[in-house]
């Protein structure tokens, strides 16, 4: 199946010669959350801005949808939602009225029904007749996404969505999101909220100074780039690692009582048994053991400080 | 096209309208009031008439011109930089919408409150001095067609505006001296020749005087090149918007 955005070659340079984009290839699949991770700067925001038409590239090409962003501006727009980071807001209209103008501003008809079913998707109902300046931020950012949804897009953008909102709201935008994926809609998600990728994301890519450092599924990405740890509770406590234990680059706590040793899930052999056989023969015994996966945040620091 | 957004931008900056009714509309109607009373009842009675018109009568088309100009370019300029101010542009920018609608939207609304405004202000003059107008339909379509051009303008000076001052520093120091200057007090050809001659360089000359023969068929200029003049001020201005909006002029980075 064709990708529903497919940007090719793509680059910008600001009139102050920053380069904020690099030759820029990436296809989001049909119905995927797809998380793009980065620090601040790398880029993120201008590519989303670029492919909904807020920002003009330098050279390249976008489609969505199959239709280019210049030539069928049109076709290609009428398929997004953006939510952006910033809360950009009329702070004196009602929340009805904002989000109904959004649904007017891309060419749908009047549709009530479908506004008041947003708006209590987001439980913002009670709040319709509210003036936006009178709302938290946390409403505000839901206010923003229900003017995205508003127009029913097929490709919705969520630039940083749950910045500044507390634990239970995220995690009730999280399951407004699963909802939209499994209606058919592609979700191009930016968070520094690594965990919120690892949750939600179907597949990742990492964007670094203004270049995709990667895009990989999210489960091969951590299959492939993850680390295990495992850490041993000592039986006594040892001041320091025996010599015979150098090769497996073990770490000792501070306090003598535990160790650590650091293996590769994707290798065929993990040096465990033959660890624990050495350990045995050193006279290092254990009470208790555990592993633990490395994070997505984990692979993420790793890939952008390369 | 997609008239529901022009419709929706239309509908939305009429609502700030009324919103905002005192400074949209009441503010300017007292005022101009207070010119009628001034330069009208109490000073105009001891002017003599000017070209076969009384005083206070001669004054109601620059008035109104006065007050259709400056809250053209007021509201059109405040539609298109409020946005830009607050960030909500990024709205009408990845909207499936043509600069053409774009720009009929926001036009749209500010040429309608412009010529809402001047028709309250020429009924609020007929309550001050007696009105007649020769020729209606020239009248209103002078009236539209500087509410429009003058809207433009004031689009123009909304995207090049990147500060509130720079917002009012083209209405206060050109707009607002060039309609006194324009003949909205007296008739140019009351100049000397010198000034009569630097006066016709001035383009509110011909608006105003086209505005005026259409009430009482007295005029400065030809009222064909007060057509021809306005015209091609909408001209300048329609291609500076279509400029603006190729390049993405202090709309798109």
């Amino acid at each position: 199946m064709a990708p529903v955005i497919s940007v090719s070659g793509l680059s910008k340079t600001y009139a102050s010669g920053f380069t904020s984009l690099n030759n820029i290839n990436l296809a989001i699949e049909r119905g995927e959350i797809f998380a793009l991770l980065g620090p601040n700067g790398a880029g993120k925001t201008t590519l989303i801005s670029i492919i909904c038409g807020i920002v003009n590239a330098s050279a390249g090409k976008v489609a969505v949808g199959g239709h280019d962003i210049n030539a069928a501006y049109r076709a290609a727009r009428s398929l997004i939602g953006l939510v952006p980071q910033e809360l950009h807001t009329d702070s004196f209209e009602s929340v009805w009225a904002t989000v109904s103008f959004s649904r007017g501003l891309f060419g749908k008809p009047k549709n009530p029904a479908l506004i008041e079913k947003v708006l209590k998707d987001l439980s913002l109902w009670d709040k319709k007749d509210a003036k936006i300046i009178t709302l938290s931020g946390g409403m505000k950012r839901r206010v923003m996404i229900a003017k995205a949804l508003s127009h029913e897009p097929q490709v919705l953008f969520l630039d940083e969505p749950t910045a500044g909102v507390d634990v239970e709201l995220r995690k009730g935008m999280w399951d407004v999101v699963r909802e939209l994926k499994a209606a058919g809609v592609t979700i191009i998600l930016t968070t520094h909220y690594i965990e919120e990728a690892e949750e939600m994301a179907d597949r990742v890519g990492v964007i670094n100074k203004g270049e995709i450092v990667l895009v990989e599924d999210k489960a091969k990405l951590m299959q492939k780039l993850g680390r295990k740890r495992l850490s041993l509770q000592l039986q006594h406590r040892i001041d320091a690692i025996p010599e015979a234990l150098t090769p497996y680059h073990l770490t000792l706590s501070g306090d003598g009582w535990r160790l650590a040793y650091d293996y590769d899930t994707k290798g065929e052999r993990t040096g465990i048994t033959s660890l624990l056989g050495d350990l045995r023969a050193a006279g290092i015994r254990f009470v208790d053991l555990e592993t633990k996966q490395s994070s997505l945040e984990d692979i993420f620091v790793s890939l952008v400080s390369q | 096209m997609n008239l529901r957004a022009v419709g929706a931008i239309y509908k939305f900056e009429m609502a700030r309208t009324w919103r905002t009714i005192l400074q949209s509309i009441v503010s300017p109607v007292v005022s101009t009031s207070l010119y009628f009373v001034v330069f009208g009842a109490a000073i105009g009675s001891r002017i003599s008439e000017v070209q076969g018109v009384s005083y206070g009568t001669f004054i109601v088309p620059g008035l109104v011109m006065l007050s259709v100009l400056t809250q053209s370019i007021a509201n059109a300029s405040f539609g298109i930089y409020f946005p830009k101010f607050i960030g909500t542009i990024y709205e009408i920018l990845s909207a499936p919408i043509s600069h053409v609608e774009i720009v009929l939207g926001y036009v749209g609304a500010a040429a309608t409150k412009s010529i809402v405004l001047g028709l309250i202000i020429l009924a609020t003059a007929g309550l001050f001095v007696p009105l007649h107008i020769q020729h209606p339909v020239w009248m209103l379509s002078f009236l539209v067609l500087t509410a429009v051009t003058f809207s433009l303008f004031g689009f123009i000076i909304g995207i090049w505006a990147d500060g509130f001052e720079k917002l009012q520093m083209i209405p206060m120091l050109v707009v607002t001296p060039l309609t006194f200057l324009g003949g909205s007090f007296y008739s140019v050809n009351m100049l000397p020749p010198t000034w009569h001659s630097i006066a016709l360089l001035n383009p509110v000359v011909y608006l105003i005087s086209g505005f005026r023969w259409s009430f009482y068929e007295i005029a400065d200029v030809r009222v064909e090149i007060s057509v021809a003049m306005t015209l091609a001020f909408l001209a300048i201005c329609m291609t500076a918007i279509w400029w603006i909006f190729k390049t993405g002029y202090r709309l798109k980075r």
